[in-house]
């Protein structure tokens, strides 16, 4: 199965953040998240993780959640692609 | 557009209203907490495009939220099933639309779900923000003793103050169901084309949103 995680989590992300279509293109592994955009608060992230739980069909358990994960967009892919990997 | 205000026993509780007496009258349980923040506007804007096809309709708070005077933490929801039975019968509702949460509490009138979402899922996402911003904090909270916490002495979340019996109760809620042709018809997020507006970090609004919705709810509400 090829993996769209990449680009099931940039969709994500647009809805989440509202991005113009296309914006999220220019995401790349070290593009900044949680820590850097002010919008992304505790609540936006929240509900974005539910978000990738429900699209992506996974669960996300609490002590998983941390700083690094949440920090950057690789770390948020690396993050989905494992956990899809092994659900 | 005007405020409007109706009777709980003892208290004025207040509400939006479109309301030129015409004869379909759609009341609207709001979303709830956050997403209720989230939506309002898109709300506002399928009360304004319902109003152009002659349909009045009506936002009430939920008793404890927004302009409301009486406390949050006084609300169970036991409370906000009344008083949304109690609204509908003082406007004299035809129909009824619960957003989101707000599908948990829409009164035994024909009725719309938009893309409802059982209690126990808005308290994930609302106790995962709490641990979230608590270990920004320095705390290290789990959600174990959050939820033990919240069913007995009740808990803040997003700055929304919970009873325990508010909180207990929504862990349990799921919207109704029913057969299509007499449970409460629900209307996805894919008919409505785009993302849900209560997913963005900040309330956003889409006119082509808030068109499809209206134009769902104008073609189904019969006199």
């Amino acid at each position: 199965m090829q993996d769209d995680t990449d680009l099931l989590l940039r969709r994500i992300l647009t809805d989440v953040l509202g991005l113009k279509q296309g914006q999220a293109e220019t995401f790349d592994a070290d593009t900044g998240l949680f820590g850097h955009l002010p919008e992304l608060d505790s609540m936006a992230v929240a509900g974005l993780l539910t978000e990738l739980e429900d699209r992506l069909d996974i669960i996300i358990e609490d002590d998983e959640i941390d700083g690094e994960m949440l920090e950057t967009f690789g770390g948020l892919l690396e993050f989905a692609k494992a956990k899809r990997a092994t659900a | 557009m005007t405020p409007a205000t109706w009777p709980l026993p003892g208290n004025p509780e207040t509400a939006l209203a479109f309301d030129a007496a015409r004869l379909r009258r759609l009341l609207i349980v709001p979303a709830l907490f956050d997403e209720g923040n989230r939506l309002r506007r898109f709300t506002v804007e399928v009360m304004r495009r319902l109003d152009c096809a002659g349909i009045d309709s009506l936002l009430p708070d939920l008793p404890g939220t927004n302009e409301s005077l009486l406390p949050l933490a006084a609300q169970d929801c036991d409370l906000w099933r009344e008083a949304m039975l109690v609204v509908a019968r003082h406007f004299g509702a035809t129909h009824v639309l619960g957003l989101r949460g707000g599908c948990l509490f829409t009164p035994d009138l024909p009725a719309f779900h938009y893309a409802p979402v059982k209690g126990a899922q808005i308290l994930r996402g609302m106790l995962r923000a709490r641990m979230l911003a608590g270990r920004e904090a320095g705390l290290d909270e789990n959600r174990e003793a959050l939820t033990a916490m919240a069913r007995t002495e009740g808990i803040v979340l997003a700055g929304y103050a919970f009873a325990p019996a508010l909180f207990s109760e929504l862990e349990g809620l799921e919207p109704a169901s029913g057969p299509p042709d007499s449970g409460p018809r629900v209307i996805a997020q894919e008919q409505i084309g785009g993302s849900g507006l209560w997913l963005r970090a900040e309330p956003d609004e889409d006119p082509s949103q808030a068109d499809a919705l209206a134009a769902i709810l104008a073609e189904a509400i019969q006199p």
